[in-house]
């Protein structure tokens, strides 16, 4: 465990950017779980007296045409963005785990099968393919979690499956097996464990752009609905008025999303630093 | 035998599509089955009676079960027939024939944009790992992947049309004092410069570079990660030592040796940038007001209108599915192993 820590801290020595990005991560959640407490105003509260107002001390990020205070609606949003890609995130390493561990251990038929499907996500451009989803299924958050998971799922499957086939011969699985643990046992207890570092890496560099395939979702009115505040559909709300000037309605919450996908991606490319140096690029 | 095997690959590649091809109908179908809404009441009217929408329903074969309805509508597909718009009125296969050549046109370029910008980043950052290069390409991509690409594009509409007036409104494909070329391709760029007229393809270029940069930005950053990491992968191999002390020059060691082994990798990813940019058109039309296919299956869904957003996923995941196969024999073309093994 030490030596892991040093070598944490050495990875963190060496790319400080790494630190950047766990400081910001932290800022992130702190915004998530008390985003409605800290917020100046009420995100929902409109003043048409004060629309469209640039940046000033009583509104730090101005106000939109309803003169709804943009900060507090950015801050608000952090925890449904987070939500949504945590959830969608979650969803998919679960199941893509567990079908592509499958298909990596049972080989035949159930390797075949779930290749297939896998195969089958992979066919479509997966923007594409998450429009029809949340289309079809109907339009709520629900279903952009759902969307969102099934693109992703592909990625994990994959991954598992190459993961748990390399591993599928090993000395230790053969011993674990050969002192009378069950094949799924074998699978749940020694396997899947030992594929789980490289997974990690997978899980931050997606959870970026999950965030980045929902706000595009709800940026085209897919999923989250007015007024609820959410980041892709603030930056809609703004775009409108880009064309007039009023820069700062689309700004800040495009910037909080960019801020958001690309800590998280710094994050994906630092755990990947410490669990296998060589993978770097 | 060379062309011989070449053929044998494209072949063998084309039947391994058709399964992909197939499993792509049968869950666009599936989809828009699930769509809510009744299409035979939206299609009769609004002051229909019952007996008019039950006519409906068996006009489009609504009535029938789902798989004699999948029959008939790969019956449609066959005869290039898919459907009708309730809110244009035109054919989708019309529809989406003629905004294609917009979304091709944008893809295009932004794909040229990226790979000019990308390529020469990710050797650099290879030749001189550490470098100020190095750092900056690291930097761009990482940012370049964070980037959302609808938040792109406003900003740059922000900066080159409203602060500096640079670029023309983002209103679609030509500004209206503008007359389109004669249609040969449909690429208005292309059309204009065999029109031979320099004015309009200086006008088609000024509407289509902001687009083009805003999705180029978004596909760079896979491209120059991917070139960096697998050029540095060649240049540390052991032909490069033999061919670097065979004396060869170091262009010939860089770009025939290294970069050409260093390109597999790169156009495997191509398959990944290319579902990247099939799905960020769909943002990039909408910001742009450009009248390509993805903003017509957003107006289509708005409306809920499931025939044009079915004919897109369609269209959009066959020509997926057709850039694979071209991946594919690239593939065949750069590395001759593969063409012996087909």
């Amino acid at each position: 465990m030490t030596s892991t820590l040093r070598h944490a801290r050495y990875v963190v020595g060496e790319n400080p950017v790494t630190l950047l990005a766990f400081g910001l991560l932290i800022v992130m959640l702190l915004a998530a779980l008390l985003g409605s407490s800290i917020a100046p105003y009420d995100p929902l509260a409109t003043n048409t007296v004060r629309k469209l107002e640039p940046p000033s001390r009583a509104h730090w990020f101005g106000t939109d045409q309803l003169g709804r205070d943009i900060l507090s609606r950015v801050l608000v949003a952090t925890r449904l963005d987070l939500a949504i890609a945590v959830g969608a995130v979650s969803l998919s390493f679960l199941v893509g785990t567990a079908a592509g561990a499958c298909a990596g251990f049972f080989g035949h038929w159930v390797d075949r099968i779930i290749s297939r499907l896998t195969d089958t996500i992979m066919a479509f451009p997966l923007f594409v393919l998450a429009m029809a989803i949340v289309a079809a299924l109907g339009n709520n958050i629900g279903n952009v979690v759902l969307a969102t998971a099934i693109i992703n799922l592909p990625f994990y499957a994959r991954m598992a499956r190459a993961e748990v086939n390399v591993r599928r011969e090993a000395g230790y699985v053969e011993a674990a097996r050969l002192s009378g643990n069950s094949a799924l046992r074998a699978l749940r207890c020694h396997v899947v464990p030992n594929a789980l570092p490289p997974m990690m890496v997978q899980v931050s560099l997606n959870l970026g752009w999950a965030m980045l395939n929902a706000a595009g979702l709800s940026f085209i009115g897919l999923g989250v609905r007015p007024p609820t505040p959410e980041w892709g559909i603030l930056v809609a709300e703004g775009a409108s008025f880009i064309l007039s000037g009023e820069w700062w309605i689309a700004l800040f919450p495009g910037l909080a999303l960019m801020l958001a996908v690309f800590c998280f991606n710094l994050l994906g490319d630092g755990l990947r630093d410490l669990i296998d140096p060589r993978r770097r690029t | 035998m060379r062309r011989g095997s070449l053929l044998r690959l494209v072949v063998k590649r084309l039947a391994a599509a058709l399964p992909a091809l197939f499993a792509v109908i049968v869950v666009t179908f599936l989809l828009m089955r699930a769509m809510p809404g009744d299409p035979a009441v939206y299609f009769a009217g609004l002051s229909a009676t019952r007996e008019a929408i039950e006519q409906v329903r068996q006009k489009l074969g609504l009535d029938r079960s789902l798989p004699e309805q999948f029959v008939l509508y790969l019956r449609d597909l066959a005869r290039g027939d898919l459907g009708q718009s309730i809110t244009t009125g035109q054919t989708v296969a019309y529809e989406i024939a003629t905004r294609l050549p917009a979304s091709l046109e944008l893809t295009l370029f932004a794909l040229v944009l990226a790979l000019a910008v990308a390529l020469p980043l990710g050797i650099l950052a290879a030749t001189r790992p550490g470098s100020w290069v190095d750092h900056l390409s690291r930097v761009l991509t990482t940012a370049g992947v964070s980037l959302p690409t609808f938040f792109t594009g406003l900003l740059l509409i922000y900066v080159f049309y409203y602060l500096l007036g640079w670029a023309p409104a983002p209103l679609g494909r030509l500004d209206s004092v503008w007359s389109p070329p004669p249609r040969i391709s449909g690429l208005f760029t292309l059309d204009s410069l065999l029109a031979g007229d320099a004015a309009l393809l200086g006008a088609c270029l000024k509407q289509l570079v902001l687009p083009a940069v805003t999705m180029a930005l978004f596909v760079m950053a896979p491209i120059a990660r991917m070139t960096r990491a697998s050029m540095l992968g060649a240049l540390g191999s052991d032909f490069i030592r033999t061919a670097r002390a065979s004396g060869l020059t170091r262009g010939t060691v860089l770009y025939r040796y290294a970069f050409r082994n260093a390109m597999l990798p790169v156009v495997t990813t191509l398959g990944m940038v290319f579902s990247f940019m099939l799905g960020a058109n769909v943002l990039v039309e909408k910001v742009f007001a450009w009248p390509g296919v993805g903003s017509y299956a957003l107006d289509a869904l708005v409306a809920s209108d499931y025939a044009p957003v079915q004919g897109f996923v369609l269209t959009m995941a066959s020509l997926y599915v057709l850039l694979n196969l071209v991946i594919d024999v690239l593939y065949g073309l750069i590395d001759p192993r593969v063409r012996i093994e087909a």
